[in-house]
């Protein structure tokens, strides 16, 4: 297999693996700067992978064909933010302890979801969706020598709408005065009071993101990849998602990188037995590879990364 | 924060309080959720206690189901004491079971299980040291740490044991005889349930925490770290080394836990395709036992009752399980919102005062 023919492979792999991690990350950023921790990330992918799939197979019995996945992201994007009330209130009102909360929150995702799943199809798995997100050629692109199959052959639209994403939240969150108020109400949230900015609310609305976001994620990951849903559809990439945004030092491109290297670090740890160069390396190494990573650039021989200032404190009005 | 809603703010009443209403609520939402789902709470609730209560080999089940609970919940708890969040209990449960395991299949003689639970204890604590020297070192952070090295646990324990020690199928040899800790007495007692030595063993886990934490010098420390990190550093104690101990020993406890099951309900290892869920629930069982000794074998009797008694839902009252779980979830929230309670509790107070 010569080189191109690797990246060929890989590339395209890659980009879909890091997808529903960078639609998670980019919901992240919102909650932690706004000084919500949010573990509960996976939770939230695993609810939205639930409704996702559950509204497909629902659009798909009314007739509406290839459009259902489509609306079905939307109803996952809903759901991921009303499950995420659950953390706002109980970490923000309720001046819970933001991890706890979190944890509570992927126990409850699963637990209801799996509940459902087994009241309404009688076992612990849905049935499958026939309505998918296809692959397809980007027009004209795709005709590129070399850059066309790696990057615009047999992608998945929503790869292209994440990296959008990632543009569109780096502008709402360094640009407009919306993403001045979430960074102060995450740095410091008793200055951003005295000017004005009702930081409860921010928090609220930062968090309802989040879970749209990783609603979305997880509805992705279940559309394209698994195509139903079960107990084990989303296994870790949640707290995947989590790393990436840390990687990435709570950026939107730094989440962006970060996750699609993750992405090629579980596309490289399914394919990698096809790389003459690779296939005598333990799968394990790939595997722990993004956790690995993580730790180091947590413990800063990756460069420094700061955290929020007040991630973590939960506000009460008055207190210093 | 947390210690807050550890100790209770107010007085000891409100501290014992604050659970049983948690309880309730979960419980309370459990109901509702059947109903909505057009199940009949009552029977649905009759057939999990019936599944814990009903039968000696359900009770000797759930005995067996507290063991690693009681474990997990106590390396928790002895982390939150020193102002740490230890998310990793579940990976150093995995690395404590796989070292036990390897250890017990590869010694024999008199008390070998006893060099086998220090393996895993070993196995546990190297897998804490890791998170707390980073925090001590380098200020990180132990939640991701520990999230990440569950995962690290989980896929190196695979490897190994998909590598070198596969027996048949997906699991590894039985540990031998003179390692195993299942007890043909407990299990005749209990009408053949899985009922081992474990239970004895995280009995004196519980006795063991208990006594480093308040009879000795250095739990002293550790508390006092907890409390307030500043003072302690300025009382002369060594805030780093407290906390890499903290983490030690806490994934020490939670290795031992993972020994359990190992050496006492299954015999063996095997390979995971996810978590055992098991150090996740410690975290559950710690926050309900308010992080004492006997909090934690309460919580964790609850907590094994519910597992345990889930199946007998399913068949005789035809609940799914993971209502169960989402019980679970709803006590941890309340728990962990106790300033809701409290708010009641206090308004209701008033009220009668006003009165």
């Amino acid at each position: 297999m010569d080189i191109l023919q690797i990246l060929y492979t890989i590339i395209p792999a890659a980009l879909i693996a890091a997808t529903p991690l960078i639609f998670t990350a980019l919901g992240g950023l919102f909650s932690e700067r706004s000084g919500v921790v949010n573990i509960g990330l996976e939770g939230l992918m695993v609810i939205g992978a639930f409704s996702g799939i559950l509204a497909t197979l629902w659009f798909e019995s009314m007739g509406l064909g290839y459009a259902s996945p489509w609306i079905a992201l939307l109803v996952a994007m809903l759901c991921g933010a009303l499950f995420s009330l659950f953390h706002a209130v109980a970490s923000i009102t309720l001046r819970a302890d933001q991890i706890v909360s979190g944890v509570a929150l992927n126990f409850l995702a699963v637990g209801l979801a799996v509940f459902t799943v087994r009241e309404i199809f009688d076992r612990g798995q849905t049935d499958y969706i026939s309505a998918r997100i296809f692959r397809t050629n980007v027009p004209f692109l795709s005709d590129i020598p070399i850059i066309g199959p790696m990057f615009f052959s047999r992608v998945y639209a929503t790869t292209y709408i994440a990296i959008i994403l990632a543009v569109v939240v780096w502008y709402v969150v360094f640009k407009t005065p919306f993403g001045l108020r979430l960074r102060s109400v995450g740095e410091h949230p008793m200055a951003a009071d005295t000017m004005g900015i009702k930081v409860n609310r921010m928090r609220y609305i930062a968090v309802m993101l989040s879970g749209a976001f990783a609603g979305v994620g997880g509805a992705v990951f279940a559309i394209t990849t698994s195509a139903n849903f079960a107990g084990n559809t989303i296994v870790g990439q949640g707290f995947m998602a989590l790393a990436a945004l840390i990687f990435g030092k709570w950026h939107p491109f730094g989440a962006l990188g970060a996750a699609i290297f993750f992405g090629l670090a579980q596309a490289l740890s399914l394919t990698g037995q096809q790389i003459p160069a690779l296939s005598q390396v333990p799968q394990v190494y790939l595997l722990i590879a993004p956790y690995v990573l993580t730790i180091l650039a947590l413990a800063g021989f990756v460069g420094k990364a700061h955290p929020p200032n007040a991630i973590g404190k939960p506000y009460e009005k008055g207190s210093r | 924060m947390m210690k807050r809603i550890l100790v209770g703010a107010r007085g000891k009443s409100f501290g014992l309080i604050v659970p049983l209403i948690a309880i309730a609520f979960g419980f309370l939402a459990g109901g509702l959720i059947m109903l909505v789902s057009g199940n009949n709470p009552i029977l649905g609730y009759a057939a999990l206690f019936q599944g814990v209560f009903g039968d000696m080999y359900y009770f000797g089940e759930t005995l067996r189901m507290m063991t690693p609970l009681i474990l997990s919940g106590l390396a928790v708890a002895f982390a939150f004491r020193t102002g740490l969040l230890n998310i990793g209990v579940e990976g150093q449960l995995i690395v404590g079971w796989l070292a036990a395991v390897v250890v017990g299949i590869y010694v024999d003689g008199p008390m070998a299980f006893v060099l086998a639970i220090a393996a895993g204890a070993v196995a546990g604590g190297l897998w804490g040291f890791v998170p707390g020297f980073l925090k001590a070192r380098y200020e990180v952070h132990e939640v991701i740490v520990t999230i990440m090295m569950n995962y690290i646990a989980l896929h190196v324990s695979n490897h190994f044991i998909r590598n070198y020690l596969l027996a048949s199928g997906q699991r590894t040899e039985f540990v031998n005889q003179s390692a195993s800790i299942s007890s043909p007495f407990l299990e005749s007692l209990t009408d053949f349930s899985r009922l081992h030595w474990g239970f004895a063993i995280a009995i004196g886990a519980c006795v063991v925490m208990w006594f480093i934490l308040w009879k000795t010098n250095k739990g002293y420390e550790l508390r006092a770290v907890g409390y307030n990190k500043n003072a302690s550093s300025y009382a002369g104690m060594n805030v780093k080394t407290n906390i890499v101990l903290s983490m030690v020993i806490s994934g020490g406890f939670a290795g031992v836990g993972g020994a359990m099951e190992g050496l006492g309900t299954y015999g063996y290892a095997q390979i995971l395709s996810g978590f055992t869920n098991l150090g996740f629930d410690g975290i559950a069982v710690a926050l309900l036992g308010a992080s004492t000794s006997v909090g934690i074998f309460l919580a964790a009797f609850l907590f094994g009752g519910l597992k345990i008694g889930a199946s007998n839902m399913q068949s005789a009252a035809g609940v799914a399980p993971e209502l169960v779980e989402i019980v679970i979830a709803l006590i941890i929230f309340f728990v962990a919102s106790s300033y809701l309670i409290r708010w009641i509790l206090g308004r209701l107070q008033q009220n009668k005062e006003e009165k």
